[in-house]
């Protein structure tokens, strides 16, 4: 079976074709670099994305820290992460990069911070 | 009156290339403006990913793109920085007239560079016609108020025109836990960039509506619903093709303007040692773009300057 995805690593935005055997991706056509390659078959086997999103800050000059995972989660984790970020607060200065969360939700990335927040 | 050497109005992204460009190309005396109380532009508020894939080789958000010139800036002790300054009035002669808390300041730029930035069309400017009701936003007044303030605007909306920031607050808006009904775009194609129709609007199944428009708003203090019509190759409405969606709210992402009132205010179009980039010279689709121009324009200043001695 071919299946037609848009490949969203890049704003290249590179239409590929993927040929899928039993579930599992064979061959990636159409990408112009290898993140085309991964995409394509993570996006049939396990779909990734980089979650971002905001924590609300307690005594600190900004109101909202932006957040995002360090490395892409599964799709199908966002709402539950999404759930657990809105849960928690920031009451201490932290810098850009700085680790908010480790292993979060035990999905082996860690949730961090994406700006200076004093 | 005040003298510089180089005065910057804006330290977003392009502002802040602008400066560190020019200080690298031999300007010492570079006075950086910008009307927030943080350096950074509209990165601050845009926290998604897919910044600096060009420049940096990375996948950043707009924050962290942002960290990285604000790191440098500070580092430079010839780049002066003034907050909460925000500009005013120019003439030709590269006099510029700024405001901040408790002052007013007329300053005589030898070399001036405008990285104003953009605005966003508005409701007004595609003529929706219909109530006026509480509860349009203009989409980057929609990312202010999510990723800054902390405020959700409304619980069920439904965006028109297909641009970036539309594309990313549709999904912005269904994590923060409200409801997108609709993004609906007038044009055959999206505008934006397919990676956002694909990872803001299809990741969450959001009806995506093409050659579509909104052709009438409803509401007495709110808005309650919206009309939404088909339209035909010349974009006029195919009769009968009329449907209604109850909604809260109305995201307008229909495109940036350059913002350039400052020059029309000096009233000529061509100043000698005025230099414009980023969004205000054109809109860009990528900051990285945006970036490598306007250090071509901090580069053009300090030469300029140089020459000019």
């Amino acid at each position: 079976m071919i299946k037609n995805l848009i490949c969203i690593e890049c704003p290249k935005s590179c239409a590929l074709a993927l040929d899928i055997e039993n579930c599992r991706v064979v061959k990636v056509s159409g990408n112009q670099c290898p993140k085309g390659e991964d995409y394509g078959k993570a996006e049939i086997e396990n779909p990734l994305r980089i979650l971002t999103a905001t924590v609300l800050c307690q005594g600190l000059s900004l109101k909202m820290a932006p957040v995002r995972t360090d490395k892409p989660i599964p799709k199908a984790k966002i709402q539950e992460a999404v759930s657990e970020i809105r849960k928690m607060r920031i009451g201490r200065v932290v810098q850009s990069g700085d680790i908010l969360a480790r292993d979060f939700l035990g999905l082996g990335v860690n949730l961090i911070a994406t700006r200076e927040c004093g | 009156m005040l003298e510089r050497d180089l005065v910057i109005v804006g330290a977003g992204p392009a502002g802040m290339a602008a400066a560190v460009s020019a200080y690298e190309h031999g300007a010492r005396d570079i006075l950086l403006l910008e009307r927030d109380q943080y350096l950074g532009g509209i990165l601050n508020q845009c926290i998604h990913t897919g910044f600096g894939l060009n420049y940096f080789k990375e996948v950043l958000t707009g924050p962290e793109y942002a960290d990285r010139f604000i790191k440098k800036v500070r580092a430079i002790d010839k780049i002066e920085v003034s907050l909460k300054s925000i500009a005013v009035h120019l003439t030709q002669d590269k006099i510029l007239t700024f405001i901040k808390p408790g002052a007013i300041q007329k300053i005589k730029a030898r070399a001036l560079i405008m990285a104003t930035g953009a605005r966003e069309r508005t409701r007004e400017m595609i003529h929706i016609p219909g109530d006026r009701p509480a509860g349009v936003f203009s989409a980057g007044l929609a990312q202010k108020l999510i990723n800054i303030e902390g405020l959700l605007p409304g619980k069920v909306a439904v965006i028109v025109g297909s641009g970036d920031i539309g594309l990313i607050m549709a999904r912005r808006f269904i994590l923060e836990g409200a409801k997108v009904k609709a993004v609906i775009e007038i044009q055959k194609q999206s505008r934006g960039l397919m990676r956002n129709v694909v990872q803001c609007v299809e990741d969450f199944g959001i009806p995506f509506y093409l050659s579509h428009k909104i052709s009438r708003i409803y509401g007495k203090n709110r808005v309650e619903r919206v009309d939404v019509v088909k339209v035909d190759e010349n974009l006029e409405e195919i009769p009968g093709s009329k449907f209604q969606i109850e909604c809260d709210t109305v995201l307008v992402s229909v495109g940036l303007i350059p913002e350039n009132e400052l020059m029309e205010m000096a009233g000529t179009p061509s100043i000698p040692g005025l230099f414009v980039c980023g969004n205000a010279s054109k809109i860009y689709d990528l900051v990285d773009s945006a970036t490598r121009d306007s250090e071509k324009a901090g580069k053009m200043a300090a030469e300029y300057l140089r020459n000019s001695r």
